[in-house]
């Protein structure tokens, strides 16, 4: 499935776990914002209608996990994911290196993409943390909320509704940088609309970074 | 034959002695049972026992003068007291005959009084310095622009939600909005929920609430914490608790007069709640500590602050990655 310089990184359903992904998590984010900061004389989104689609979407999102999650799970993609402990931070220091240094001195990339390696270690970390610690973290936290009354209704001196809303509003948030981020990473490269045309066609072009 | 045997010599010698040991032995007793009770649980005034002896049971017994015979009968269950929350009411300490007829001393009670007109809250609160914090002139005033007032009229008393008997001022005393709002709530049920109470003033069947509040997401959570008058009612600055209840069609149905910043609640429920725990708790503590969470109304200023230094520092930061891609391109 592979040409010379192109790779075929990105199958159809992880293509269609993304593209999902991304739309419910954008409209998330702007309902989320809009809930969290509502005002009766400035509406961002209608409460009514924010708090409709942050529902419909953050049910859309959860059940579309499972697809990455099983998908990840039976298939050989997960192999991407392993991440190496040993030299951890070292292998993150070059890369931040070479974001920070590196890559304006026209120097190879410490950990060049190839049919072994999706990820670079930054992204495996990134990757990680968001996919199995942020995510699911919401969605337990988002179905606790859409289902209040199964929340414990006092926790010491806090309200049980409280921290999970905290808890939700502060994951959200961080989903909110790593979208920002995550955008602006996939700009890098000499062609910086080249890693949104991959995620659509599922090829990767490793010529030039 | 009982004289004697109680002035046994022994007894003499130590009637002296007896008698000071009870009295140790009651006061060490009225001191226990006076520190068992609550603030809250009252004692009763002694006068109220004669009445509670009959009003607090199931069944009385009187002379039938007719039949001269003594019969019992089953005691009309609105008759019967609850003494413990009459004590622990705001009327607590008053005698029955402080507002019944003190004919009522009189057993079996005469018929004819029943019809005596009674006092209203008024004829107490109203014009006294002593109520003049609470307003009672203004909470009519804003009672007489309500539907109930409205529909109504002056049939329509304060007991109809207030009890004279029970009736604890929970929105003033209590620091739990749970309770306030549980006490405020079953005013509103009395006759809302329970159709036979509901026909004193309408001959129409009550509305099934929940679906007349099938709009409302999350009903149940709403209803154990918000009270029915913070939609239902125009609150008043200068009052700790609204008494204009509002006719259904203008209820509030819009769901940001709560959930935001400014929200309603801050002005009405948590009015009261917040001025205690800032004078008690501190500010911070109000904000941290907080039991009663509303969406889109408690924002953290700390996390909100935090998350816009950490926002703009991400954009900072790619902005600056930005313009070296441009520079060494």
């Amino acid at each position: 499935m592979s040409s010379e310089n192109k790779i075929y990184f990105y199958p159809v359903w992880l293509r269609i776990w993304h593209g999902i992904n991304a739309l419910g998590i954008i409209i998330l984010i702007f309902t989320g914002i809009s809930l969290q900061y509502s005002n009766p004389d400035f509406h961002l989104i209608n409460f009514k209608l924010a708090i409709n689609l942050h529902n419909i979407a953050g049910i859309l999102v959860s059940l579309n996990y499972l697809l990455f999650f099983f998908g990840n799970l039976i298939t050989s993609n997960k192999k991407y994911y392993r991440l190496k402990l040993k030299g951890l931070f070292r292998n993150l220091t070059l890369q931040v290196s070479y974001y920070t240094s590196g890559m304006f001195k026209n120097q190879q990339p410490p950990f060049p993409l190839s049919e072994k390696r999706k990820f670079n270690p930054m992204q495996k970390v990134a990757y990680l943390s968001v996919m199995y610690l942020f995510v699911p973290g919401l969605i337990f936290t988002g179905l606790a909320l859409l289902f209040p009354e199964t929340i414990i209704e006092e926790v010491y001196l806090f309200s049980g509704i409280f921290l999970t809303a905290v808890l939700h509003a502060s994951l959200g948030f961080l989903v909110s940088i790593f979208l920002v981020v995550h955008l602006y990473v996939a700009s890098i490269g000499k062609h910086p609309a080249k890693n949104f045309k991959s995620i659509i066609d599922g090829y990767h072009d490793i010529s030039g970074h | 034959m009982l004289e004697s045997d109680i002035r046994t010599p022994a007894f003499l010698f130590n009637s002296r002695a007896m008698r000071s040991y009870f009295q140790l032995i009651l006061f060490i007793f009225s001191i226990c049972s006076i520190s068992g009770i609550k603030a809250q649980d009252k004692p009763m005034v002694p006068e109220n026992e004669l009445c509670l002896k009959c009003h607090t049971n199931q069944t009385f017994t009187f002379q039938n003068t007719l039949t001269d015979t003594e019969d019992k009968r089953m005691m009309n269950p609105l008759y019967i007291m609850n003494k413990d929350h009459f004590s622990s009411g705001v009327h607590g300490k008053f005698k029955c005959t402080d507002c019944h007829s003190s004919e009522y001393d009189t057993y079996p009670h005469n018929a004819e009084l029943k019809l005596e007109p009674l006092s209203t809250c008024l004829d107490c609160h109203g014009g006294d310095e002593q109520y003049a914090a609470y307003q009672f002139e203004k909470i009519d005033e804003e009672f007489q622009k309500s539907v109930h007032f409205q529909k109504s009229g002056e049939s329509f008393t304060c007991s109809k939600c207030h009890d004279q008997h029970y009736y604890q001022a929970k929105s003033r005393t209590s620091s739990k909005v749970s309770e306030i709002v549980g006490f405020s709530n079953e005013m509103c049920m009395s006759c809302h929920r329970n159709n036979n109470k509901f026909h004193l003033i309408s001959d129409e069947n009550k509305p099934e609430l929940s679906k007349i509040h099938d709009w409302l997401p999350n009903q149940e959570l709403h209803f154990r914490n918000v009270r029915c008058i913070e939609c239902h009612t125009q609150v008043v600055d200068s009052l700790s608790v609204s008494h204009n209840i509002l006719p259904k069609e203008q209820a509030l149905r819009n769901c940001v007069e709560c959930h935001s910043k400014n929200s309603m609640l801050i002005a009405s429920l948590y009015k009261y709640e917040n001025l205690q725990n800032r004078t008690s708790e501190g500010k911070l503590n109000t904000i941290i500590a907080n039991k009663s969470y509303v969406i889109g109304a408690y924002q953290n200023p700390w996390l909100n602050n935090i998350s816009i230094l950490i926002f703009l520092m991400a954009l900072a930061g790619i902005g600056i990655h930005l313009i070296f891609r441009i520079i060494k391109k």
